[in-house]
């Protein structure tokens, strides 16, 4: 990252050499269909383009990877985004009759982004991000993948990194594709415990008798180390007046909370660890108060969902792969292993990946196959991950034709 | 008659015999049925349907619909006869039951918005008689339809008590179920179940929500169904003008009460659903244009809304009662966006909020004032063919007719636009005795909107009360 391009808004001759040589349609096109030959999972699909000087054009479709390929370098969009599968091709909307034309299938997507930590984030705010917010994104992405997978059962999950400061999570499975807009309206209700983010904190309501149901249970049990880490030590939450202020609203007791004010207000310096576990020592007898700092825990670290883009079938999200017009930061997909320590700053830009092109040249000077250009870049590891991911729904879907095949 | 139009895709059980009260119409009644019952029975469920719907409008609480609904089907549509000891007419009335709800799927799958407030009404139905059953005969229900569940076994029970207790604080209830999570949509939304690999564990007090959600699903499916196979039925003559009737009669709000009434029966008190009736009758052409327009396009624009609100609140109805009238007339919109978007404005006309101030509905002479046309005074506005046609279609049935226009054009043209109205009030009303010249009483001409439709009413009581005479 030695060029000084890199505060720089990508040009569209940078975006053409990337499409060209660089971006997996290969992979995308698997990834979307589940198979070599192209089904209507790819070719009743749409993509939208956002071109320079946000011309916004929806209702794309292709039959082939080659020919979104084409398409892409034609137009030279600044991104583009992946919508449902339709009843019927979308480019073809135009001559069906209404109510014809409606989305049928779609990877469940869900979306968090940092903005929504605003109110509790300490080192950055609005659209920057830095190692420390990213520990925000890291729990909630502990917590929701692990929902998901047990309490859901899906287990094709892709997190692909959104380029500046959130996160993305494509899901696959067959069954999670079906999903109705009513069905995703009530998971993203089961998944949605901090309300009205906006207004700061509100007190949780998501007891039954005094009891946290079973899910929250379990992520409480992961959430109380991140709490300690995160909240506590990266990002000290309480250390400042309107900080630990905010931590008193959220007790019942009014005798405590004048009795803890008056104390760190005597002591300015206080970590926020200290004042957590002055709260821990003077509430932990009482069952109330108790209850009181585990909602505390969930309030600050549990998952905060951006709903309205699981909401609804026919809602279009970023493309893995596409370039941040922003930042120059490839959006990628990532491990979920990866994820915690994962430095948003270390991802490959595209400016980056040119010059490492360029290098190549330089060494071996040989024209090597266009296609498989990006093998030799510092994005192969990543492309390497949608593969793998790709190859997964293939062996499904192949899994899948067998027993209709044998059934018979 | 209904062979090869209605075909659920292969249920299990048959239900011909009608056992239980409820019915998951899974079969279509295969017997002759004469026209006259096809129109009978479905005019009556339409009754139902409709309370439901204006209940819906009205904000009623679940125990206030319930019993609203309840007096409606003992009405219109009973499932047992008031007399226990003699079940022989059960089946009868069953079987009625059954005719009519097919009917009417008939006549609402013809679009998404006949569809989507059909199912809506119809599940609420359901929903009221599920919960009328007494415990035998919910179970004999349970056991007459296959719901494709699977009972927990005692040692999942065990294996997950933590997870269970805290999730309903109990585990002693042994009719759970397990189904596949998408099947309890509103019980996941609310965090009310415990979920495990995709597999909701439904305790046996929220099996019902299995059951609703599956009747409105099924029959969410059946009316698509029905919906491609109906261009087969426009070859018959005698059933799709019926169809047609039933289903505008559920977009105008067909409330028994009204239907049978002849008149706002306690003074001045107006009800939602008399308004439609009201607007035939008795309003001036500025106000049935603008209700005209609200019925077709279930929306009016501000000015609209603010002309005809207010013209309805002069007229005497209350609040309450403009709540529900604009919440059903605007049916293409959810309850969020009407609460959030529409329901200030109401309630501002009406002195409830903001500057909290009285309006008087608008006169004649500030709809006269130069504006758009939608609104505003048509005998102004309107184009001459336009208000011809117009006031054809609107007074024709009140005896206006097409030899009266010539006069009327005329003082429209001259630019007396309140004498052409009174000219029309006179023409109208002349069953009531109205001569020429007499205007809206003592020979004075219309000022007011509100004006021509208080003597227009207050005239047909007077003729009603010398008929009773």
């Amino acid at each position: 990252m030695s060029s000084n391009e890199n505060s720089e808004k990508p040009s569209p001759e940078v975006m053409l050499t990337f499409y060209r040589r660089l971006y997996p349609f290969k992979s995308i096109y698997h990834w979307l269909n589940h198979e070599h030959a192209p089904t209507r999972l790819f070719t009743q699909r749409e993509f939208a383009f956002t071109l320079v000087g946000d011309v916004y054009l929806r209702y794309n479709s292709f039959t082939t990877a080659d020919e979104l390929k084409k398409q892409v370098c034609q137009l030279n969009p600044t991104r583009f985004e992946i919508g449902p599968v339709y009843s019927a091709r979308p480019r073809d909307k135009k001559t069906m009759r209404p109510g014809a034309f409606n989305p049928i299938l779609r990877e469940l997507v869900f979306d968090i982004d940092m903005t929504d930590y605003d109110s509790i984030r300490t080192c950055c705010s609005g659209a920057d991000i830095c190692k420390k917010c990213w520990g925000f994104i890291a729990s909630a992405v502990q917590v929701l993948d692990s929902a998901l997978r047990n309490e859901f059962g899906y287990q094709k999950l892709l997190w692909v990194y959104s380029g500046r400061r959130g996160i993305h999570l494509w899901i696959s499975d067959k069954e999670a594709m079906e999903l109705t807009d009513q069905q995703r309206k009530a998971m993203v209700g089961w998944l949605t415990v901090v309300q009205n983010r906006k207004e700061g904190s509100k007190s949780l309501n998501v007891r039954t008798g005094g009891k946290l149901p079973p899910s929250l249970q379990n992520a409480l049990d992961f959430l109380r180390h991140s709490f300690v880490d995160l909240i506590l030590h990266t990002q000290e939450c309480f250390k400042s007046e309107e900080g630990y202020e905010e931590l008193l609203k959220a007790i019942p007791d009014s005798l405590l909370v004048k009795t803890l004010r008056s104390k760190w207000e005597s002591k300015p310096g206080r970590s926020s660890e200290d004042k957590w576990s002055d709260c821990f020592k003077s509430m932990s007898a009482d069952k109330n108060l108790m209850t009181a700092l585990e909602d505390i825990i969930i309030q600050y670290t549990y998952p905060r969902l951006d709903a309205e883009v699981s909401k609804h079938r026919n809602h279009l999200l970023k493309a893995p792969f596409c370039v941040h017009p922003s930042t120059g930061r490839v959006c990628v997909p990532l491990d979920l292993e990866m994820i915690e320590k994962f430095d948003p700053k270390s991802v490959p830009t595209v400016f980056q990946l040119l010059e490492e092109l360029d290098a190549i040249r330089v060494t071996e000077d040989q024209n090597t196959e266009l296609h498989s250009d990006w093998e030799k870049t510092s994005l192969k590891p990543y492309i390497d991950i949608m593969e793998k991911h790709a190859f997964d729904l293939m062996q499904e879907a192949r899994k899948e034709k067998l027993k209709s095949d044998t059934s018979w | 008659m209904f062979k090869g139009t209605v075909a659920p895709s292969g249920q299990v059980k048959n239900h011909t015999s009608f056992s239980s009260p409820l019915n998951f119409y899974d079969n279509p009644p295969t017997f002759d049925v004469s026209i006259e019952e096809f129109e009978t029975s479905a005019l009556d469920r339409l009754r139902v349907l409709a309370e439901i719907e204006s209940s819906a409008a009205r904000n009623r609480s679940w125990e206030e619909l319930k019993n609203v609904t309840n007096m409606q089907c003992k009405k219109y549509l009973p499932l047992s006869s008031s007399n226990k000891e003699d079940t022989s007419g059960d089946t009868e009335l069953r079987r009625r039951d059954n005719l009519s709800h097919f009917v009417l799927r008939l006549a609402f799958c013809r679009s998404e918005d006949l569809r989507r407030r059909f199912v809506k009404a119809e599940t609420t139905l359901f929903r009221v008689r599920y919960d009328n059953l007494i415990g035998r005969e919910r179970e004999a229900f349970l056991n007459s339809h296959d719901f494709d569940w699977i009972p927990v076994e005692e040692e999942e029970i065990k294996k997950f008590s933590e997870q269970l207790e805290a999730a309903y604080a109990s585990t002693s209830d042994g009719k759970r179920k397990y189904v596949k999570w998408t099947r309890v949509p509103d019980l996941v939304e609310r965090r009310k179940v415990f979920l495990n690999g995709g597999w909701a564990y439904v305790p046996g007090h929220d099996i019902s929500s299995i059951i609703f959600q599956e009747f409105e699903d099924h029959l969410e499916k059946a009316l698509e169904m029905t919906a491609r196979f109906l261009p087969r039925l426009d070859e018959d003559t005698r059933l799709v003008p019926i169809l047609s009737n039933l289903s505008q009669g559920f977009l105008a709000g067909i409330s028994s009460e009204w239907a049978n009434a002849s008149g706002p029966t306690s003074g001045n008190e107006i009800k939602a659903e008399m308004v439609n009736d009201l607007a035939k009758k008795h309003f001036p052409l500025c106000m049935r244009a603008l209700h005209e327009n609200l019925q077709k396009d279930n929306h009016l624009k501000h000015f609209g809304r603010l002309q005809y609100g207010l013209f309805l609140k002069v007229l005497g109805l209350s609040i309450e009662e403009a709540v529900a009238f604009w919440r059903k007339s605007f049916s293409r919109i959810t309850d969020d966006k009407f609460n959030k978007e529409y329901k200030y404005n109401i309630r501002h006309s009406y002195g409830l909020e903001g500057k909290r101030a009285n309006y008087p509905a608008k006169s004649c002479i500030q709809l006269l004032a130069p504006g758009s046309s939608d609104c505003g005074c048509p005998y102004r506005n309107y184009s001459p063919e336009n208000l011809q046609t117009a006031l054809l279609s609107s007074y024709s049935p009140l005896g206006l007719r097409a030899a009266d226009l010539p006069e009327i054009m005329a003082t429209v043209k001259a630019g007396h636009y309140h004498v052409a109205c009174t000219r029309v009030f006179e023409i109208t009303h002349a069953s009531s005795r109205v001569a020429k010249g007499q205007g809206i009483g003592d020979g004075e001409s219309v000022t007011h909107p509100n004006q021509y439709a208080a003597r227009s009413i207050e005239l047909e009581k007077l003729k009603d009360g010398m008929v009773a005479d």
